[in-house]
Formats: C-alpha cells, structure tokens, sequence
C-alpha cells in the first residue's frame, strides 16, 4: 500500500530461483498494488455486509434504536444488556435454545458415529447410505419442515397413525408444549445427520488398515477393535462433530418458524426467534441488537471453549 | 534363550494364522449384520421423503385415506401448483440469487486467496485476521443492522438483498488460500517470467488447477443460498420475488388440508437440490470432509 513499485517485469533468470527468497527479504514489501486490487471485490463486500453491520449492531444495542424511525435514538447505556439479561423472556428462549442443544446433540453424534462404523463394515450399497442419510441434509428447511408437519398432523400423519398402529395415545407432535420440541428434536435428526455421517466417514478413511489388521492376528474381535482401536483414534473428529453440532443448534431458527412459530404458547421460541420477534415485529432494533450480541457471546464462549480443549489435548494425540 | 524365542516365534505364527482365520470368519459375518442393520435405518430415513412423494401423487380428496396405496394417481398437484401459483417466481429467484452468488464468491474469494497465498504485502497479517475473524461471526446475530443497512439505500425487496450480503464468505477465502498454498509457487512465477501479471497469473495458471476447490466452494455457496430462509424472509416480503423456501414457509398455511398439494411444494422445492446433490454426490461429501476437518 505504502510501497506501490512494481517488481520488475524480467527477473532474475530460472537457474537463480534458490535465490528467490534473500530477493523477497530485500522488497518485502513489494505487491502492495496488485494486493489492494484483489482484495479489493472481497473486502468491500466484506466490510459492508459483515464488518459494518456488526459493529453498527453492537453501537446499536446501546441505543434505544426503533424500526420505525430512522437514526439510533436516545442513548441507553447498559439498559438493553440490562433489560434482556433480567427479562423471562430472553431467559425462556435461551433455555429452549439450550433444551433443543440437549435433544438433538447426543442422538445427532451417536446415531451419526454408529451409522458410520456401520457403513464402514459394509462392503457394498455405501452410495445408497450415502443417499439416505445425507439427501435430507442438502434439502431446504422449509421442504423439510412442510414434510414433518404432515407426518406429524393429528389423526392423518404417518407418524400419528404409526404410533396409535402400535397402541400408544395419539401424541399431539407439534400442538403439545411438553412434546413440541422432542417432536422437533426428531425431525432436525433426520434432516442434519447426513452432514455428522460424512465427518464420521472422513474420519474412520484416516485410520490405517494395518492397525485393524495387526488386532485381527493377535486374536481382537470387531467390538474389541471398535473400542480399542477406532474409537479413541476418532477422537478428534468427535471433538470437531461436538462443537460443530453444538453451535449448529443453538442457531436454530428454521423450524421452529414454520412448523410451531415459536409456540404453543412460546414452548419451542429459540433465541433467535426471540431476536425475529423482538426486532421485526415489537420494532426494538436496539434492544434486538443486544440480544443478539448476547446471542454472539454465546457461541463465541462456545467454540473457544472447544479451541481451549482441544489445544490441551493435542500433546496427547 | 535362543531356542526359546524361536519356538514361541514357530507358535505364534501358526496360532496367529488360526487367529486371523476365525477373526476373519467372525469379521465377515459381523460385518454382514452391520449392512443389515443398516440397511433397515437407511429405509427408514427414506420412508419420509417417500411419503411425501406419495401424498403428492394422490388427488387432494384421498389423503385423507392414510394408506400408501394410491387409487387415482394424478399429478395435477404439480400441474395446479405450476399454472396458478407463484412457484416458477421462485424457482426463478432462487436461481437467480443462488447462481450470481456462487459465482460471486468464487470470483472474489479466490482473488483475495491469491492475495493472500502469493502477494507479499505491508498489510497481509491485517486482511488474514480480519477475513479469520468473519468464520466466527454467524451471519444469523447480524438481521437487524443489515435489515436497516439495506432499507436505508433502498435495497429491501430486490434479488441485491439477497445476493450482496451472502458473497463475502470468510470460509471461502481460505478454502482458495488452502489450496494455493498446495500449488507449487514455479508454476505462476514462471508465467510471471514470461511477462504476464499477477492477475493473469492468477486466472490463468492457478485458477485452472484449482478446479476442485472452485467446484466446492460454487456447490456449497448456491445449496447454501437456496436454502438460506432467515435472511432471505426478512429481506423480501414481495410474494412475486421470494426465494423458493420464503415462499414455501410464507404460503404453508394457506393450502390447508391440501395435503396433497402442500407435498407437491415441498418436492417441487426440494427436486432441483436433488438434482444438484445426484450430478455432485462426491464433490459435496468431499467438500465437507476436506473443509470440515481442516478448516
């Protein structure tokens, strides 16, 4: 940027590249130009549609900022941030957000973990498990939902029908609040753990076959390899799924929308859709800012939780 | 002590080998029950998609007979849903947005790699923590200050609300920059040689070896795009010009108890995805796989 001279067009001949690097200590400085040039596209788009709405969200969440008016309004200080961490609301929604991490996290990586040591074993059809299990994942939220909305409706759902088939009550899926959110637990498993099932399969191809082979001739059994070999060696990867999926679903947003809208009577409203309702339709930007840098908090606690875990693990691997 | 290595040596290789048979024996039976098993989950997690299908080949009429068996199969759901309803608008739109979007990021996230893989510059370590930086932010806590970053300038309710903001992806960057760095730098500094700038270095020698990394980058950022709702939701309220899942959470109240018709949505919706996911199975497996771990 400072330096704008452009390295000469003929350099030195081919035999002298060894000599490439004492040239680059001598201009270190030399691509200013063409650097500025193309970085140029990315980080205009960059600054304005990441950077500055990030930092105008958290000026923001200082003001008392409205949707119906332009400007940031009159000062607030600390109030928002006071506001939502002493409101039920903000604290109902983060706990729904944390109650669907429950659910949804420890069945999306084990089913994920079994599915895939078991195509592992498999030696044919693994383009077929590869379809099953990973379609739903590429598919639209909305698509997703419409499908398990109708599996779940009263009296006529499959799922409905399958259940009372099998002599339980009818379970009102989405209409009761204690089931609204197992019965969305279940659907978001169907649909993301294709995207776990693939990280699996990456990760079980990384393991050497001598290893396998080696237990096999001093007499281990499938189980005992599982558990001695493949587990431990997939560590990582179940480190990665965890935090992935961990984040993953305190961003849920998608289904609760279209298939419950938050209720009934608010039961499955995640933080998201608490920042949606408070921002888009009470119109408090300002205070839905606050939320969301809360909201950021959150998942940046989160993944550097994990970045903090796993640096002390490495040594040991 | 020789003779008794050597004789436990002679054992062992003749146990090992009884060993290894009956594991092998045990390994290949276990291993026919894993498939088994598996197969039965795998029906399973297509049995809602199939059902799906199903409902909508039936008239609206017969959904109500919950069975699988279909007595007047008919696709007038599709013909219904095509002739009246604003399905091709969004088909459209979600082209439109989803294509200009990949296109867009490969184009600039891969210049910036370039950048930032070959250039040598005052500020290189600024620009690679700023753009690091942006994989944390999850663009889902930025709504309400792009919401009114884009209505001051009047862009709300145009395919620019929906494209501009999804171009710069971080991950992109450095998905390029990874494999940059994997290309040999004599490559691009002999076309320097021969006289040509880094930009025609760049989209003529390493943009065409980095057609794996293109391909991912393209896939992931149009199946993201498509299926994008929060964004997309807020952005357009015009029913004419919503995105295929705007539209479908929009209108899913509307149909009612058209089953029927609410399924034949849902797979109109879902049928280009499939596509895209059947013609690049292996590219998007291996997209995650690559970028999931090293990322």
């Amino acid at each position: 940027m400072a330096t704008t001279i452009e390295p000469p067009t003929i350099r030195t001949p081919p035999p002298a590249r060894r000599t490439t690097g004492t040239r680059r200590e001598a201009r270190p400085l030399g691509h200013g130009r063409p650097a500025l040039l193309m970085l140029a596209p990315f980080l205009v788009l960059y600054v304005l549609f990441i950077v500055g709405p990030a930092v105008y969200g958290v000026v923001m969440s200082f003001f008392d900022t409205s949707m119906v008016s332009t400007g940031l309004g009159t000062f607030a200080g600390f109030d928002n941030y006071g506001e939502a961490l002493t409101s039920g609301d903000f604290w109902a929604a983060m706990w729904h957000t944390l109650w669907f991490t429950i659910l949804t996290t420890p069945p999306l990586i084990v089913l994920a973990l079994v599915f895939a040591l078991l195509a592992e074993r498999a030696r044919r059809a693994r383009w077929f498990f590869r379809l099953a299990f990973f379609l739903p994942y590429i598919l639209p939220s909305a698509v997703v939902a419409l499908i398990w909305i109708w599996m779940y409706t009263p009296a006529l759902g499959l799922l409905t029908r399958t259940m009372t088939a099998l002599g339980f009550a009818e379970p009102n899926w989405l209409g009761d609040p204690d089931w609204a959110m197992v019965s969305l637990a279940v659907t978001t498993v169907w649909w993301t753990l294709g995207f776990n099932f693939v990280l699996y399969l990456a990760g079980l191809q990384d393991i050497p076959r001598d290893l396998y082979e080696a237990s096999a001739i001093d007499g281990a059994g499938p189980w005992q390899q599982i558990r001695m070999i493949t587990l431990p060696l997939l560590s990582r990867t179940t480190s990665l799924v965890v935090v992935l999926q961990i984040i993953a679903s305190m961003k849920v947003f998608d289904q609760m929308y279209i298939m419950t809208q938050g209720g009934p009577n608010f039961a499955t409203r995640s933080l998201l859709e608490y920042v949606f309702d408070v921002g888009f339709t009470d119109f408090r930007s300002g205070y839905a800012a606050a939320a969301s840098t809360l909201f950021f908090v959150a998942v940046l606690a989160v993944s550097t939780g994990w970045v903090v875990m796993t640096r002390r693990q490495e040594p040991e691997l | 002590m020789a003779t008794l290595t050597y004789e436990t040596r002679a054992l062992s290789t003749a146990e090992a080998r009884r060993y290894a048979a009956s594991a092998d024996r045990r390994t290949r039976l276990f291993n026919r029950c894993c498939t088994g098993v598996l197969i039965a989950f795998a029906i399973l997690w297509l049995v809602p998609l199939a059902w799906a299908l199903d409902t909508a080949l039936k008239p609206n009429a017969e959904t109500t007979n919950p069975t699988w068996l279909i007595h007047n199969p008919t696709l007038e759901s599709f013909r219904a849903l095509l002739a009246e309803g604003d399905v091709l608008n969004w088909y459209a739109a979600s082209f439109i947005t989803s294509a200009v979007v990949a296109a867009g990021t490969v184009v600039t996230a891969s210049m910036a790699a370039y950048a930032l893989s070959r250039l040598r510059f005052r500020f290189r370590w600024l620009a690679f923590w700023a753009i690091l930086i942006g994989i944390m932010i999850p663009s889902q806590v930025l709504i309400v200050p792009r919401f009114r970053e884009l209505g001051s300038v009047n862009l709300l309710n145009t395919y620019w609300a929906v494209i501009l903001p999804q171009i710069p992806i971080a991950i992109a960057v450095f998905v390029f920059k990874q494999f940059f760095d994997g290309i040999p730098k004599d490559l691009d500094e002999a076309a320097r040689i021969d006289g040509a700038g880094f930009f025609r270095a760049y989209a003529q020698v390493v943009m065409p070896l980095a057609r794996p990394a293109v391909s991912a980058v393209a896939i992931f950022s149009f199946v993201w795009t498509w299926n994008d709702l929060l964004w997309p939701l807020l952005a357009l309220s015009n029913p004419k010009i919503m995105t295929i899942p705007v539209g479908l959470a929009t209108v899913q109240g509307t149909y009612g108890i058209r089953y029927a018709d609410t399924m034949a949505s849902a797979i109109l919706g879902a049928l280009p995805l499939v596509l895209v996911f059947l013609l690049f199975q292996r590219r998007i497996v291996e997209g995650i796989a690559g970028t999931g771990l090293k990322g």
